[in-house]
């Protein structure tokens, strides 16, 4: 049999993308308008069998997100749903393909989430250097305007749905879906303390619902297919295909749409081509810059939520980031921590300070100046920015690198305080 | 004074919006694009037109990087700093970029063509190292033909 692509499916080889007309005659929008005919507690029921779970980086099942949005007669309303397309997590390029190369499955995927938790107003949070994807959304908004799938009483069923693209104005924290309501409501985007959840109190203190693009791009295939369908792309328990991505010194570094679960070494050695001449593998971050490194011993994990983490680490965006033994560990460490430092919105004590402070140990390191005792500090910031201790994940997600780097690169940062130099630039 | 073009573009953003302070980071992004950057005055008068604090809006502005406090050249270079893309040789692109423009990242050139500035991850980490110059994606750079890339833009 062969694997079944939903997502890449309407992908052309062109570069350009289907505009409505050529999306309708791939059976587009029949999802839209089967899903406007069913109850939203149907679509959630079919959503929830699916074991969809969210493509962020989290992994939340996307029904058990809906299912804390106030329903019925009583709900509050406007109720709005949000699409989060502020990719901007390092190593991390799969929702620019979805929404370059098919704006109008994201479209429908949005009127699908909208109909489940009955949101009148959608937004699409776009970060402002994705210009091309902005310009095919903004194209493909207006073509489903034009043909009522958008608007006032979408395709006759008597709902409505605005849809409106935003386009953001740059920094990380605005991924971070109360960062990003702010973000939305024109202000900082700092994290907003939870409870209140935004399904409760969200957008203007309205129920609202946040979800990644590439999660919001699979419901038309399951309101299609059906759950079982869906749970039968999947090589483990989580449903579906996942795109997965590979960038660093392999030899060809690329995206691919395949079925969830699919081995790291699959994807390394099949889909990446392996490592390039001249370098050897020493170790990956799975899935973007805020995950765990993993070894050559975890190659053969299945890429999926559960499997992942049973390994410490965790899926995350799905796309990877290989280190080689040409470039060095404490390197990479200080790139990725100075990243975190300098996005960190500076709303909490342990991201501000000790995102900042491990940094400035790591850069030590590397040009020279490491002292002993470093490493114990890279520990202790490393505790210090955990779970609990933070209004958001990005410092406990900064840190999960760092920590797992500590671990299993030791020696390498040992002998960057022992030897006064990286040996990887001498 | 915002321009009536100006303006006519706010309020086209403000439907998209329950409230008007909502839409002021939209409103710094157009008048950005009308005059290149974001001044203390157009910042008491964007503050003015959607019946705000000016020091509130400063606090919006500099908190995102996409909001320029500061004169940028005729075009901006934003070469991405990001983990993928330092892995395959960012930190050359970068100084043959400050090598060819005489200048280092957060600055403008003397003759006002380039600023030179770092970005965070583009989001095309299999092409890497990347850069945008203006609104276009540069892909799979090689320090040695930056020329090449940045002969078109006057």
């Amino acid at each position: 049999m062969s694997m079944e692509t939903p997502l890449t499916k309407n992908i052309r080889s062109d570069g350009e993308a289907p505009d409505l007309k050529a999306y309708q005659a791939a059976g587009g929008y029949e999802s839209a308008q089967k899903a406007l005919r069913m109850a939203p507690a149907e679509i959630m029921e079919m959503v929830k069998q699916s074991n969809l779970r969210g493509r962020g980086g989290a992994g939340f099942p996307t029904s058990m997100k809906w299912s804390f949005v106030p329903m019925g007669n009583d709900a509050p309303h406007p109720k709005y749903l949000v699409c989060n397309a502020d990719e901007m997590e390092p190593g991390t390029f799969k929702d620019r393909l979805l929404m370059e190369a098919d704006p109008h499955q994201l479209i429908e995927g949005m009127i699908v989430a909208a109909q489940a938790i009955e949101a009148d107003i959608a937004y699409i949070f776009l970060r402002g250097e994705y210009t091309l994807s902005a310009q095919r959304l903004e194209k493909a908004v207006y073509e489903a305007y034009a043909s009522h799938f958008l608007g006032k009483n979408i395709f006759g069923s008597g709902r409505n749905l605005e849809m409106y693209l935003h386009l953001s104005a740059g920094r990380y924290m605005c991924g971070e879906e109360t960062g990003l309501l702010n973000a939305l409501e024109g202000k900082r985007a700092n994290p907003r303390t939870k409870p209140p959840y935004p399904q409760v109190s969200g957008l203007w203190g309205k129920p609202t619902i946040v979800q990644n693009v590439e999660t919001l791009c699979n419901l038309p295939h399951i309101v299609a297919n059906g759950a079982e369908w869906f749970k039968g792309l999947s090589r483990t328990k989580n449903g579906g295909t996942k795109l997965y991505g590979a960038s660093g010194k392999v030899k060809r570094p690329g995206l691919w749409e395949l079925p969830m679960g699919t081995t790291i070494r699959e994807i390394l050695e099949e889909h990446a081509g392996g490592m390039r001449d001249g370098v050897k593998f020493r170790g990956l971050l799975p899935g973007g810059a805020s995950t765990d490194f993993l070894t050559e011993e975890h190659l053969d994990v299945r890429m999926d939520f559960d499997e992942v983490q049973k390994v410490g680490s965790r899926l995350g965006t799905g796309t990877m980031i290989i280190l080689d033994d040409k470039t060095c560990p404490v390197g990479m460490c200080w790139n990725l921590e100075h990243f975190f430092a300098q996005e960190s919105c500076g709303w909490c004590t342990p991201c501000w300070s000790g995102l900042r402070f491990a940094a400035r140990v790591l850069r030590a390191m590397e040009e020279g100046q490491g002292q002993p005792g470093d490493i114990e500090q890279l520990e202790f910031q490393s505790w210090f920015c955990a779970p609990g201790n933070t209004y958001c994940a990005l410092a406990p997600g900064a840190v999960e690198p760092l920590q797992s780097a500590v671990k299993l690169f030791r020696a390498d940062f040992e002998r960057h305080i022992r030897e006064k130099r990286c040996p990887w630039r001498s | 004074m915002l321009s009536a073009e100006e303006q006519k573009e706010i309020r086209a953003e403000m439907a998209h919006y329950p409230d008007k302070k909502s839409v002021c980071i939209d409103a710094m992004k157009i008048v950005q694009r009308h005059r290149g950057w974001v001044s203390d005055e157009s910042i008491r008068d964007i503050a003015e037109y959607l019946e705000m604090s000016a020091d509130d809006l400063d606090g919006i502005a500099t908190f995102y990087n996409l909001i320029y406090r500061k004169p940028v050249g005729r075009h901006v270079i934003m070469v991405c700093d990001s983990v993928s893309c330092w892995i395959m040789g960012y930190e050359r692109v970068r100084e043959e970029l400050s090598k060819k423009l005489g200048v280092h990242l957060g600055e403008t050139t003397a003759d006002n063509r380039f600023t030179l500035l770092p970005i965070v991850c583009l989001g095309a980490c299999d092409h890497a190292p990347v850069m945008m110059v203006d609104s276009d994606l540069h892909r799979d750079i090689e320090p040695q033909k930056l020329d090449r890339v940045l002969d078109k833009y006057k």
